[in-house]
């Protein structure tokens, strides 16, 4: 029972309980005798009325009281003409029973939602309902029931938007810890500023004063969390640009991409960054936006050659969701079709955002209409058919990546992706309003930091921080941008993993995003971690360049829009759990994930968009170790009613396994066209699941390394 | 192993015992004055029971046999025979008949058609024919639906457009558009979002950050900010913790541990807080959260439907 003391009861209290349990038994038998018969008079009433005061949450009896009110009233227009006083006191009294209700229970749903019922039918005073609510919520301010009540009957007496905000300022200056009245303000605030009502625009100003509201809650008492989440909404509404913007593509902006229709591509001569073998005979063009929208195709994407040759291209938003809205779209030219021509440049123009259409999840327009663009070499089929990942098992040892070459700079698509960036006008008032006020804050929280060890303080300047790094780069014209203060941001969160354990892992989560942050904010610290792949013990000397993210401790990834390009990724011996993101990859062709902390296969999703993916490891990972499984519901599943209604499990069976345990294995697998992959070291890989594998994945050749022995096809 | 993780023992036997106990006892004040709501009484009993590998010590023919009289002629069910119609018992009823495996001995659509009849016109669901419109309610309505695979009966759309706009600053939910968010309404919507493959309109990262931040210094959670912790919101804060992936966020064996102190080790149940009153409520709270721990030796839930996996993958996966 909600807050009553455990102990064994005297003697008188056992008395006390069977006493009030025989009172309440036959109420509740001779109520129901009255409800099932339609009795209505007055001693059936009082009796439904003791049941309520004794027990408010019986439903049944709300219900017969709403039935008997309407009764009564009917039977009297037929026969004879009920006066305003009567139908008043009728519904007064419904007033009164919740009113004993309230004393037994003020959080009672079935008396809150009676006494609705009874000021909808417009008999009883707004302004008394007022008045109580006011002192109802003076005395249990947190009450979200008398909160809504509030709103009902604000809505009920068209109180204008600005009283009850003032409301709300009222109950705030009597004391700040009051969520509730945060809270309502929040929706009140949104709605004014979002009509634009006379003295709450412009949004600038407002948005200040609002801070500075928040600020004296935040000073008053700085580990009270009322005032916390506010000031971040309030932050959030002052930095965000409202309008999604394209923030990255592949191919970036000026570059020149060799493409191979089969076979391979000589990097001896040519740049292994800008070279790219595509046996598919298509080329990915990418599209990534400062968040997911919808809307992006044929009709609001222009792609144009000199050759004038593209059709109608298909776009296919990467989510694992089906949505129809993404973060990053892509679609597929056809060098083949579209008649591009050999070894001579092929220009393509893409033109973002010209007509209306991209939108945003919050219903807001893609205002920044974009253009790129790139020129794609085609080389020529050539007649030995040498394809890395067909003839040769991919070894992630160290001994087979070497430091890359300095001059790889020079030719490197990479740098152009720091580009697009600067969408927003940093000439414009809004934008030094902006930085100037997130540097007030910045200050105001160091302050606040000086003379108090406060949690919440000390995340809000880390956020506070890297929003001010993200403003300042707009105003860079050079291709990189440096984050003036993600040393002081990564301490910052190394600091609240130690002094607030219990969320530890949110804060590294952070970390990890700021430090992917900084390792791909310029060219030169991300060319640190890429290295050429030559696996010196064969005689291949195709090599690919792969990003090699090892031994950092990532939790999470992020910064994906700077790493479009990337074909061959190491993420090995770190803390990963989640791949979220990674689908934008679409050239991703090789990928290390040994030796982090992947729990279940559905975590795998993302993989299932990478049409490139020929070579994963996932070995020494804990698929199958946890009985729940955090992405059950972010996949696409039967679960979620997204996919799966289609599926013949069947079709897999293998003699004593039940293949509807593998169902997550085989929704990942059996769109996987993988030659090699590496999953020992886990749980769930044994030797059945080896099994099961093979006959999911018909292309696979080598499996933990031992290269499979087929029997030839048929 | 359960000692190992520096976590107390869960008292297994003792709260069998309390649970049929409660089942039993039909003269206390405790069982008269939850009469009314029988049928979720069974639901959290049963659940419980399951998850500790004791649903075998009740007739289960009785209880079916029971709960199909709990139906109203419209095909919604009352929290006890008699009772009107309403959804939070009808989700009670289906769920208790799924752990038994028994929903084929509903007529499947004349309750869903009851479920359906509700939805109005923007997509949310009164609770009943009196229109309290609450998104507990649109939860329980696709719940129920999903569980009888009839959710093509509603306009599922709508219904989840009615839920985003329930959406708060804070990335929680209220029960309607406006409302405070607190764990209980946010397990409701984002179970409901789970179920119709939409949490992607969920901001994972913030709301997942307001849900860690309801766990207290005694490891407990609490349901809003600034309010005590409270066993039941081991089950909404960390269900929908797991539902976005965000569980890692929080501290799980002083979670536990809380939990395990809130036993009544003398004669089993767990109460809201330690060394406050048992009952069954919370003692399934108590034992769904340690389930969700991954507590040794208990069933997995799932975090959305709010069963026992097993019992869900039987009914979406079939067999």
């Amino acid at each position: 029972m909600h807050g009553r003391a455990r102990k064994t009861p005297t003697p008188q209290e056992e008395k006390a309980f069977a006493l009030k349990a025989s009172k309440l038994r036959p109420l509740q038998s001779q109520f129901l005798q009255f409800h099932h018969n339609k009795t209505y008079t007055k001693e059936a009433l009082e009796v439904c009325a003791k049941l309520l005061e004794a027990n408010p949450e019986y439903l049944t009896a709300w219900n017969y009281r709403k039935v008997a009110v309407e009764h009564i009233l009917s039977h009297s227009e037929t026969e004879t003409e009920i006066d305003p006083e009567s139908i008043k006191s009728i519904f007064s009294e419904e007033l009164r029973v919740t009113e004993r209700a309230f004393a037994q229970n003020y959080k009672s749903y079935g008396a809150w939602y009676h006494r609705k019922w009874v000021l909808s039918k417009g008999h009883s005073s707004i302004d008394r309902e007022l008045q109580l609510l006011e002192v109802f919520l003076k005395k249990d301010t947190r009450n979200f029931h008398a909160w809504n009540y509030r709103r009902f009957v604000a809505a009920l007496k068209n109180r204008s938007d600005e009283e009850e905000l003032q409301f709300t300022t009222d109950m705030i200056s009597d004391n700040f810890s009051n969520y509730s009245a945060w809270h309502n303000r929040s929706v009140l605030l949104s709605q004014l500023l979002e009509k634009k009502v006379q003295g709450y625009f412009p949004k600038e100003k407002v948005l200040t004063e609002e801070c500075n509201l928040v600020h004296q809650a935040l000073f008053t008492d700085p580990d009270d969390q009322s005032g916390w989440f506010y000031h971040l909404w309030i932050l959030d509404r002052m930095v965000k640009v409202e309008s999604p913007l394209l923030v990255s593509t592949w191919p970036p902006h000026g570059s020149s991409i060799n493409v191979s229709v089969k076979g391979c591509l000589d990097k001896s001569t040519l740049s292994p960054m800008t070279s790219f073998d595509l046996n598919t005979g298509t080329i990915p063009v990418i599209l990534y936006f400062s968040e997911a929208v919808e809307g992006v195709n044929s009709s609001t994407i222009n792609v144009e050659s000199i050759y004038d040759a593209t059709q109608d291209l298909i776009w296919t938003p990467l989510s694992t969701n089906n949505s129809g809205s993404a973060q990053a779209w892509v679609t597929y030219l056809n060098f083949l079709e579209e008649k591009f021509h050999f070894l001579q440049a092929n220009p393509l123009k893409v033109s973002v955002g010209h007509s209306q259409g991209i939108v945003s999840l919050n219903g807001f327009h893609c205002a920044h209409p974009t253009e790129f663009e790139f020129t794609v070499y085609v080389q020529p089929p050539t007649s030995q058919h040498t394809d890395l990942q067909c003839l040769e098992m991919i070894s992630w040892g160290d001994e087979n990546f070497h430091i890359c070459e300095t001059h790889l700079k020079e030719s490197s698509p990479i740098k152009f992706s720091y580009q697009l960036e600067n969408n927003e006008d940093n000439e414009s008032t809004t934008y030094k309003w902006k930085a100037e006020t997130i540097a007030n804050e910045i200050a105001l929280f160091r302050e606040l930091l000086s003379e108090a060890n406060c949690k919440i303080g000390k995340l809000t300047l880390a956020r506070l921080l890297m929003a001010h790094d993200v403003i300042m780069s707009y105003n860079k014209s050079s291709d990189t941008y440096k984050l003036a203060h993600s040393e002081e941001v990564l301490e910052l969160y190394c600091d609240l993993m130690n002094s607030d354990p219990s969320h530890s892992q949110f804060y590294k989560d952070e970390y990890s995003l700021v430090l992917l942050q900084q390792l791909t904010s310029n060219l030169e610290s991300l060319l640190r971690h890429c290295y050429h792949y030559r696996d010196l013990s064969s005689s291949s000397i195709h090599g690919h360049i792969c990003l090699r993210l090892c031994n950092l401790s990532l939790s999470r990834i992020g910064s994906i829009k700077q790493l479009l390009w990337i074909q061959m990724l190491d993420l090995s011996h770190n803390q990963l759990r989640s791949i979220e993101g990674l689908e934008a990859m679409q050239l991703l062709s090789c990928l290390n994930l040994s030796h982090n902390q992947i729990g279940t296969f559905s975590a795998l999703e993302p993989l299932k968009l990478l049409k490139a993916l020929k070579v994963l490891n996932v070995s020494y990972n804990e698929i199958g170790a946890h009985s729940v499984n955090t992405r059950r519901y972010l996949c696409s599943s039967p679960l979620s009613h997204t996919v799966g209604s289609d599926w013949n499990f069947s079709e897999f069976a293998i003699d004593s396994v039940d293949v509807a345990n593998y169902w997550e294995a085989f929704f990942i697998f059996k769109d996987l066209k993988l030659t090699q992959l590496d999953i020992i070291g886990n749980v769930v890989a044994d030797e059945k699941f080896k099994v099961f594998l093979l006959k999911v994945m018909p292309t696979l050749k080598w499996l933990d390394g031992v290269e499979l022995q087929r029997h030839p096809k048929p | 192993m359960a000692s190992e993780l520096g976590m107390g023992e869960l008292e297994v036997e003792k709260h069998v015992n309390y649970i049929l106990s409660v089942e039993k006892n039909t003269d206390s004040f405790e069982s008269v004055v939850m009469e009314h709501l029988r049928i979720n009484g069974a639901y959290w009993g049963l659940t419980t029971l399951d998850l500790l590998e004791k649903i075998n010590s009740v007739d289960s023919k009785e209880v079916v046999s029971w709960v199909l009289k709990c139906q109203h002629e419209s095909g919604g069910f009352g929290g006890n025979i008699g009772h009107d119609p309403h959804l939070l018992y009808t989700l009670s009823a289906i769920q208790v008949l799924a752990l038994f495996d028994k929903i084929n001995e509903l007529d499947i659509d004349k309750v869903s058609n009851y479920i359906s009849g509700l939805q109005n016109e923007d997509g949310s669901f009164p609770g009943d024919m009196w229109g309290e419109v609450d998104t507990r309610f649109s939860y329980v309505a696709i719940c129920s639906l999903a569980l009888l695979r009839r959710l093509d009966k509603i306009n599922v759309e709508k219904a989840v457009k009615y839920i985003v706009s329930c959406k708060n600053l804070d990335g929680g939910f209220g029960c309607t558009p406006g409302a405070e968010s607190h764990a209980g309404q946010i397990f409701c919507c984002v179970g409901a979002l789970a179920i119709t493959g939409s949490l992607h309109h969920i901001d994972k990262d913030l709301l997942g950050w307001w849900l860690c931040e309801r766990q207290v210094k005694s490891g407990g959670l609490n349901g809003r900010p600034e309010k005590l912790a409270d066993v039941c919101y081991s089950w909404w804060v960390l269900s929908s913790l797991i539902m976005i992936d965000r569980v890692h966020w929080i501290d799980k064996a002083k979670l536990a541990k809380f939990i395990l102190d809130c036993q009544d080790k003398e004669k089993g149940g767990i109460s809201d807080r330690p060394d406050d009153a048992v009952d069954v409520f919370h003692t399934y709270f108590g034992v769904a959260g340690l389930s969700l721990l991954e507590y040794p030796g208990l069933k997995a839930i799932d975090p959305a439907y709010a069963l026992p996996v097993d019992v869900v993958n039987r009914v979406f996966f079939g067999r």
